[in-house]
């Protein structure tokens, strides 16, 4: 039963790695409707500049909060820029752009700041949580912030008048239009805000996985499964789907037998299949249902 | 889905394209058939290798095509196809003592199989899912083929080496020479398939599904049969280019099947042109030789150059080459006309 316990734990630890990045795909994915396969390498630029800002001397803290600014101007920029032109384009080309994108912010990472992995702190320090052995406290801060992010997400959709637009442009773009909402400028900042939530997930996930222009390849894929289980179209199920995902993995991982570590990825896949065709909405997100 | 269908329905206007334009498009068949007949006589061995790869490649954009363009479904998944072709060609050649050009056919039935058996679940998702879900599959495939379980025949990690066949009939050929006639061969049958079967009554029901489901079931076309049908025979065709892939490169191992074929291969067809079939010829040219090009100018940012590269396609031709066979063809009557 220990035993138990101890993976579960270790799991949501983990789990809250990919609730993160969970609810940065489920932002975007809200704002335009696609997937983008870029949303890694995003939080992965973003958490390299505030390494360098860091390494120009600024604090922790400091440093995060610039880092949210730059990366919510940076979003906003990539959308006015290269994919507001492509809004009527076929989804094809709008999946080929996001691959573009990745290479361009893959290429540039690696060459600015090159491929030796780096360390990055931790603001919550790395001793064991409550003096337990399981969760350290970077963990335990992890599974906060990502509670808090949350949290704000919810009040922000709810109760701001911003989000109330934002949502309507994102059920019912041409309605929205017509009572008066930005719909292209609401698109802009959702880019924004999820490239922001996209950074606050590198600076959370460096400390444990170390910082690399390739730190993302994995965890993206874990965050597409949390996101799926969930339901794409809600914030709390991506951040749900993110922690099950999470112990998911663990207790696999440990209880049966013949599933070593190189097994781990394609289980979470196959969970991604099962519950796609199983129940496609996912967990708590709406199906959507279509007029013909 | 109804972007996809923006990007494609223009195959019915180039099927009852004047016939002065049909006139054009055989010239041009013509020309690039000779090229590509001529051509290697001229070239070193190494380029006539990458022209190889060329056209292996646009087996697989091809195969894509006929899914994608045809049915209006979406895979990120075709290299599980073609590693399982590849393997199958292998494993064929190096522990049965298969011929070479037996194990495509075989390639080829395998593929379809497993092609048609991932259709059943895919059937229930449309657009991003299917993207998501084919996505899955292509990532998981280079871990599956690493298992222990399959060890003695896929050579685990280390993968398996093939090798190369002679020319035939004491032709005085060098082997890369002779395997570039091979897969040109190939590659020119499965083409003349692809384009009968699209035109084909199958084909017309692929078509009307892509355009619109639930008119096409209403007119009697058997949706699940047919969307499965499509993910077989994409399959099929991919895992024949696996093989020519494993019999020309002489090698198969896990890490040669990642997600970045699967990626490069829907990249091709992008830049082709969905739906068109010659595009998936430009496509190909665009994913072998554009890296060599991006690396040539920058080193250390290849990889940005290829992405820029590839936002300029997308921003100033979306359709791909397609778009500009059209202005061509476009230019060409106006010209007849004064």
């Amino acid at each position: 039963m220990e035993l138990f316990t101890n993976q579960v734990l270790a799991g949501i630890a983990t789990g809250a790695i990919y609730a993160c990045m969970a609810l940065a795909v489920v932002m975007i994915y809200q704002a335009i409707d696609h997937l983008n396969f870029a949303q890694g390498e995003m939080a992965m630029f973003s958490t390299f500049i505030a390494w360098q800002l860091m390494q120009w001397g600024l604090g922790f803290w400091p440093a995060f909060l610039l880092t949210l600014v730059i990366s919510f101007v940076g979003g906003i920029v990539i959308e006015r820029a290269l994919f507001k032109p492509l809004t009527n384009a076929p989804v094809l080309v709008h999946v080929a752009g996001f691959i573009a994108l990745f290479a361009i912010l893959n290429s540039v990472a690696g060459l600015t700041w090159d491929f030796t992995i780096k360390q990055f702190p931790s603001p919550f320090g790395s001793s064991g949580f409550l003096g337990s052995q399981l969760i350290s406290t970077h963990q335990a801060g992890m599974i906060g912030v990502t509670l808090v992010l949350l949290t704000l997400l919810f009040f922000f959709f709810r109760y701001t008048r911003i989000g109330l637009a934002m949502r309507a442009a994102a059920s019912l773009p041409e309605s929205a239009r017509l009572v008066g909402i930005n719909t292209s400028w609401m698109i802009a900042l959702g880019w924004g805000m999820a490239s922001s939530i996209g950074a606050i997930a590198g600076m959370l996930i460096a400390p444990v996985v170390f910082l690399e222009p390739n730190m993302m390849g994995g965890i993206l894929l874990y965050g597409f499964a949390a996101a799926v289980l969930g339901g794409l179209t809600s914030p709390f199920g991506a951040v749900v789907g993110g922690f099950l995902v999470g112990v998911f993995e663990n207790l696999v991982g440990t209880y049966i037998p013949g599933v070593g570590n190189e097994l781990k990825l394609p289980i979470a896949l196959a969970l991604i299949i099962v519950v796609l065709v199983i129940k496609p909405s996912g967990l708590f997100g709406r199906a959507i249902v279509q007029r013909v | 889905m109804s972007t996809v269908q923006d990007s494609v329905s223009q195959t019915a206007a180039g099927a009852a394209a004047s016939k002065k334009s049909m006139t054009i498009g055989t010239i041009a068949t013509i020309v690039v058939l000779a090229l590509l007949l001529i051509t290697p006589l001229f070239v070193k061995n190494f380029i006539i290798f990458q022209m190889t790869m060329w056209l292996i490649y646009a087996i697989a954009i091809l195969a894509l095509n006929i899914l994608t363009g045809g049915s209006g479904q979406f895979s990120l998944g075709q290299s599980a196809f073609y590693a399982v072709g590849a393997y199958t060609a292998g494993i064929m050649m190096e522990y049965m003592g298969v011929n070479y050009a037996l194990t495509l056919p075989a390639a080829g039935i395998i593929c379809f199989l497993f092609g048609f058996l991932f259709g059943f679940p895919a059937l229930r998702l449309s657009g991003v899912y299917l993207a998501l879900a084919t996505f899955a599959l292509a990532v998981a495939m280079p871990q599956l083929l690493k298992l222990g379980v399959f060890e003695h025949w896929t050579g685990g990690v280390q993968g398996l080496v093939i090798t190369k066949p002679d020319a035939p009939f004491g032709l005085k050929m060098s082997q890369d020479m002779w395997l570039y006639y091979f897969t040109l061969f190939v590659c020119l049958v499965i083409y003349v398939l692809a384009i009968n079967l699209l035109r084909s009554r199958s084909g017309r029901a692929l078509m009307a599904i892509r355009d619109n489901p639930i008119a096409a079931s209403a007119m009697g076309v058997d949706l699940p049969m047919y969307k499965t049908l499509a993910f077989g025979v994409s399959a099929a065709f991919t895992g024949i280019a696996g093989a020519l892939g494993a019999i020309v490169v002489q090698f198969v191992a896990p890490d040669s099947f990642t997600i970045q074929l699967a990626i490069a291969i829907f990249l091709g067809m992008v830049v082709g042109g969905v739906g068109w079939l010659p595009g998936s010829l430009v496509g190909s040219a665009f994913i072998v030789f554009v890296p060599n090009v991006a690396e040539s100018i920058s080193k250390g940012l290849s990889g940005a150059v290829f992405g820029v590269l590839l936002f300029a396609v997308i921003f100033l031709v979306p359709h791909g080459a397609r778009q500009i066979a059209y202005i061509i063809e476009a230019l060409f009557q106006r010209k007849s006309k004064s």
